[in-house]
């Protein structure tokens, strides 16, 4: 069955014109090829992180896309690839910070009473979390004994 | 139709031009589905073991589901709204646990899928008239067992006579297997970055597995 590239330009000058059509298509679906992998590989370096938006949407389809509809996923993908770096970076701050804060949990316990951090806040998968607690409960918090203490991970299932 | 050698599809005319590395392999199994038999039962069951959630996740990362994902982009389609194949079967196996038997043919696909990364998937080879192509849908064009028209250009598989299924997407109504299908049409659907060995496996894969 015949088919019709999109916008297709007749008259004089039209194969021209179609062939130019044809090679922006063809660049669009390169540049969309080359953000789709960025935007795999940052999906794979933001796990187990939870929350980012990775969906661009679709333009409606399947079908042939015409170069306006190349350039919105295009444009899509760039924006949403932005998006997830600028969070994910966003997130490895506090990670880090979260990091540094767990450091000084265990250097001195008894600066940070009764503060709990999770895998969660530094970006690791699983449950485990160091809490800073008191030894011996009210006779640690009575005498200043302090320590933290690590979770052993998930309850199992 | 062969059920020995897989055979190429056809592809609209300026199609192939537009979307390139597009094409269609397939082949015909004298069989219809059913039970699994242990075997394939077992075989899903070590496929379980040895696709991690760590695989699934670093998927993008391959050349031949990446390959896919671009595609679907290239169509108008959002893999993370409509996975692909592999990711779909990916995400069946985070959900339920593991790879669950359901008949000899999807486990089929799954076991094939899986290991080729390649888009499967099935008709009754009964309900396909000539040879199976790619092409737009014409204007005013339906898909059987959807209401309505489909939009003029919509990308389908077709035999010589009518569509049997949106490309990537439904199967119309009566093509597709079912428990009295006798024979069934295997069907691999290659994109620019998917090898045709790749393709071709996926096909000798699930072929491989219904026939035992």
């Amino acid at each position: 069955m015949p088919f019709e590239a999109p916008a297709l330009a007749g008259g004089a000058g039209g194969a021209a014109t179609v062939t130019t059509e044809r090679l922006a298509r063809d660049d669009l679906r390169r540049q969309i090829a080359a953000l789709e992998r960025k935007l795999g590989e940052l999906f794979a370096s933001a796990f187990p992180r939870k929350g980012i938006e990775w969906r661009v949407g679709a333009v409606g389809g399947p079908r042939v896309l015409d170069a306006g509809d190349l350039e919105r996923i295009r444009d899509a993908l760039v924006v949403r690839l932005r998006e997830a770096q600028a969070e994910v970076g966003r997130r490895a701050d506090a990670e880090e910070a979260n990091r540094a804060l767990i450091e000084s949990m265990i250097a001195q316990p008894e600066q940070h009473r009764w503060v709990k951090v999770s895998n969660e806040h530094i970006g690791e998968g699983e449950c485990r979390h160091w809490h800073s607690r008191p030894r011996w409960g009210i006779l640690g918090i009575l005498l200043g004994w302090w320590r933290v203490k690590l979770s052993s991970g998930c309850p199992l299932a | 139709m062969s059920e020995a050698v897989p055979e190429a599809g056809w592809i609209a005319p300026g199609l192939a031009q537009e979307l390139q590395g597009l094409r269609l392999r397939y082949l015909v199994v004298e069989r219809g589905s059913g039970r699994s038999p242990r075997e394939v039962k077992q075989r899903l069951r070590k496929l379980s073991d040895r696709f991690t959630g760590g695989q699934a996740i670093n998927l993008r990362h391959q050349s031949i589901p990446w390959a896919y994902r671009v595609f679907y982009r290239h169509i108008g389609l959002d893999p993370d709204e409509q996975p692909t194949p592999i990711e779909a079967v990916a995400l069946e196996r985070i959900k339920k646990g593991g790879f669950r038997s359901q008949n000899l043919l999807d486990d089929a696909l799954t076991i094939a899928i899986v290991e080729s990364r390649v888009a499967l998937r099935a008709f009754d080879a009964d309900m396909v008239e000539g040879r199976l192509g790619v092409r737009p849908s014409a204007p005013g064009e339906g898909l059987e067992g959807r209401p309505g028209e489909l939009p003029s250009g919509t990308l389908l598989i077709a035999d010589e006579a009518r569509p049997v299924g949106l490309l990537f997407g439904a199967t119309a109504a009566g093509r597709g297997v079912h428990p009295k299908t006798r024979r069934m049409l295997l069907c691999a659907v290659g994109v620019a970055g998917v090898p045709d060995v790749a393709v071709e496996e996926a096909l000798w894969l699930a072929a491989g597995v219904i026939r035992g």
